[in-house]
């Protein structure tokens, strides 16, 4: 291997994972405050295909990304709406609206398959992209790499030192707790989802405008649903979200490049890799049960009514 | 959008299990299912048999009524879906992917007066038949024009799964690469997926960052397409048209004609003339088009072309003999035709083939 290829695999490693790391991140700020939606996979598809058509007929990237995410938010409240306005079970209101956001999406963006855009390119920051092995893979991608980068040190800060991080995860606690103490536990939920669904549209206009600039049905492929395991995997620490969707994303391009490089390993074991190597790891991080316990939202995905 | 619409309700149905109530008229259209491995907005595989679908009905209007249910995934579930179109009171069913195989023979037995169409199989009962393309009638041209058009002498192939129909063509790709560039490496990438234009993107960027300049893809997105446009490479489409996604990097597509051989099988089934047979067209049938050559010399062009009319003539073959296997083994004698029984179950890769087929 030389020095170029590994070069090439960090940059394809990072902007493979950016996706699941995207959606990851927003979910764990859902589930940090107690509720669990499975809807990833629906409110990304619709942010895909809105982002698309948005940038289609307009032409603007910016308001491509504006509009994924705004579709994300409303696709969210949607959920908050029947999840937390009436109490449904989160697990089936969730999966739901992945089934909704996958029929609604293919339906909206019938038309527009088979149509090319441009999409967004990378913009290599001068001098930095230069450094050898790293320089491409931190300073030579996308503004939304960018911008991953800092959501994740924002989220990174916000839960380990803000004092809205921890009445995010007093609410996902003991929301009754947090009640008696006076902290808003419906609109820290709402809010947090509606977070959750802001970061799933924009990896959805990430996937249809960066990622692979074109629409076509249910192209996240299942990745919302790898992001949502990942958030378990990592026991909801931003810093292990980072790593896990990385990993996923070295895994998956390693697969590819040894078997361009014709190593002799079946391909259906490489295939099992990312999966593999994500799960190992962060079950190896997460060995200490009592440590990991401490940062798992008892209240993940129980309802709770103000008034009781 | 009335269409879709009026197809939505009819999928609804179709999954709940409901037949829906007949019309009044005069006579009773004559009702086709269809079941699709990917979405019918994949701009691929199932993208051209749905356009078979729409040919059947501008063809045969109000005598026919047709429905399909998308995305169905290869197993267990592809088995419901198939029994609840036979149950649905569908007279033709086409089910169009490898793995399906099964489940239609399984659900044919059990619903005898039901004619059914598998895709890409080789399995045949009373009333299934089974149809293919010979995408590598088309794939030897792609093979052509790669060994043409590669700098670097090396060529990526994005495969899916290996199953004969993929081992088969990955065969003639190297065919034509041992003929007209035997310096050229075909290197294989395994994806494990018909459709996830992420990865398949994926494996055509880490191919060009290994020096491949032509890329072929035997899945189903137009990903791998605008990767290779977006680095200033080249690329040839799978199933349908995939020009629009490569201005600068499209050679050629491989496009599946599905219209006139389902026009012919209802007409079939409307006369009582249908059999269950094992149906295998390309060039010469027009189920195999390669609509155009782009980005390449009019003398590639010409020859491409000239390759395309003496395959449709039946005037080449391109398993023809001698080809050897990996090992060096004459498979097929000097000047013979391999027998398309033998064809159809190909489970080895020609010589110059890198790599072992995964078990």
């Amino acid at each position: 291997m030389d020095i170029d290829l590994i070069t090439n695999i960090l940059y394809a490693m990072v902007r493979t994972g950016t996706p699941l790391l995207i959606v990851a991140l927003g979910e764990m700020v859902c589930e940090k405050s107690g509720v669990l939606n499975l809807g990833q996979e629906g409110m990304m598809l619709m942010g895909a295909v809105i982002g698309f058509i948005a940038t289609l007929t307009t032409g603007s990237l910016l308001l491509g990304f504006i509009l994924a995410i705004l579709s994300g938010v409303i696709m969210s409240m949607l959920f908050a709406g029947i999840a937390l306005g009436l109490n449904a079970n989160q697990v089936a209101t969730g999966l739901a609206l992945t089934i909704f956001g996958t029929g609604l999406s293919a339906f909206i963006g019938a038309d527009f398959v088979g149509q090319p855009i441009d999409g967004l390119n990378p913009y290599a920051i001068p001098l930095l992209s230069e450094i050898p092995l790293i320089g491409k893979m931190l300073f030579a991608q996308d503004l939304i790499v960018y911008l991953s980068f800092g959501l994740f040190a924002v989220i990174y800060w916000f839960f380990k030192s803000s004092r809205a991080g921890l009445t995010v995860k007093a609410v996902g606690e003991n929301p009754h707790a947090a009640n008696v103490i006076g902290l808003p536990v419906m609109r820290t939920r709402y809010l947090a989802v509606a977070f959750g669904g802001a970061m799933a549209g924009l990896a959805g206009g990430y996937l249809s405008l960066a990622y692979t600039p074109l629409w076509t049905e249910n192209m996240t492929a299942g990745r919302g649903w790898i992001a949502l395991a990942l958030v378990v995997f990592a026991t909801w620490r931003a810093e292990r979200i980072i790593l896990g969707a990385y990993l996923f994303g070295l895994a998956s391009i390693l697969n590819l490049v040894a078997q361009g490089l014709g190593y002799p390993v079946s391909p259906n074991i490489l295939a099992m890799m990312p999966y593999a190597a994500t799960v190992m790891v962060l079950v190896m991080l997460s060995s200490n049960v009592v440590k990991s316990k401490m940062h798992t939202p008892m209240w993940l995905g129980k309802p709770f009514h103000p008034g009781g | 959008m009335k269409h879709s619409i009026k197809h939505l309700i009819a999928s609804v149905a179709v999954g709940l299990g409901i037949a829906s109530a007949p019309f009044a008229q005069a006579e009773e259209p004559l009702k086709v299912g269809f079941v699709y491995v990917g979405p019918i907005g994949d701009h691929g595989w199932s993208y051209q048999h749905d356009q078979g679908r729409l040919s059947i009905e501008k063809h045969f209007g109000d005598k026919v009524e047709t429905t399909y249910v998308e995305s169905v995934p290869e197993g267990a579930d592809a088995e419901r879906v198939i029994r609840n179109l036979a149950k649905a009171g569908n007279d033709l069913i086409f089910t169009t992917s490898f793995g399906y195989m099964n489940p239609t023979i399984k659900v044919a037995k059990q619903f005898p007066k039901v004619k059914f169409e598998h895709a890409t199989g080789y399995k045949t009962s009373k009333n299934a038949g089974n149809y293919l393309s010979k995408t590598f009638e088309g794939r030897y041209v792609a093979g052509f024009v790669a060994a043409k058009k590669t700098k670097t002498n090396k060529i990526g192939y994005i495969a899916s799964f290996p199953i004969p129909e993929v081992i088969r063509d990955i065969n003639t790709v190297q065919l034509a690469l041992n003929k007209y560039n035997p310096e050229a490496e075909m290197k294989i990438v395994w994806v494990n997926s018909w459709f996830d234009p992420g990865k398949e993107a994926d494996a055509a960027n880490v191919m060009m960052d290994q020096g491949v300049d032509v890329i072929l893809q035997h899945t189903d997105s137009p990903a791998a397409m605008q990767a290779a446009e977006r680095r200033g490479q080249f690329a040839v489409g799978q199933a349908s048209d995939m020009s629009s996604f490569g201005p600068n990097a499209h050679l050629m597509s491989v496009v599946d004609e599905w219209g006139p051989l389902y026009i012919k099988r209802v007409q079939q089934v409307m006369d009582g003339t249908w059999k269950p047979e094992s149906y295998w067209g390309g060039m010469a049938e027009g189920d195999i088009v390669v609509p155009e050559f782009n980005n390449v010399s009019d003398e590639i062009a010409a020859e491409g072309k000239q390759i395309i009319a003496d395959i449709t003539s039946g005037k080449f073959f391109p398993f023809t003999g001698p080809i050897k296997n990996q090992k060096g083994e004459v498979m097929v004698a000097a000047g013979e035709r391999m027998p398309i029984k033998d064809l159809l179950g190909i489970n080895w890769y020609v010589e110059g083939v890198q790599g072992d087929i995964p078990k």
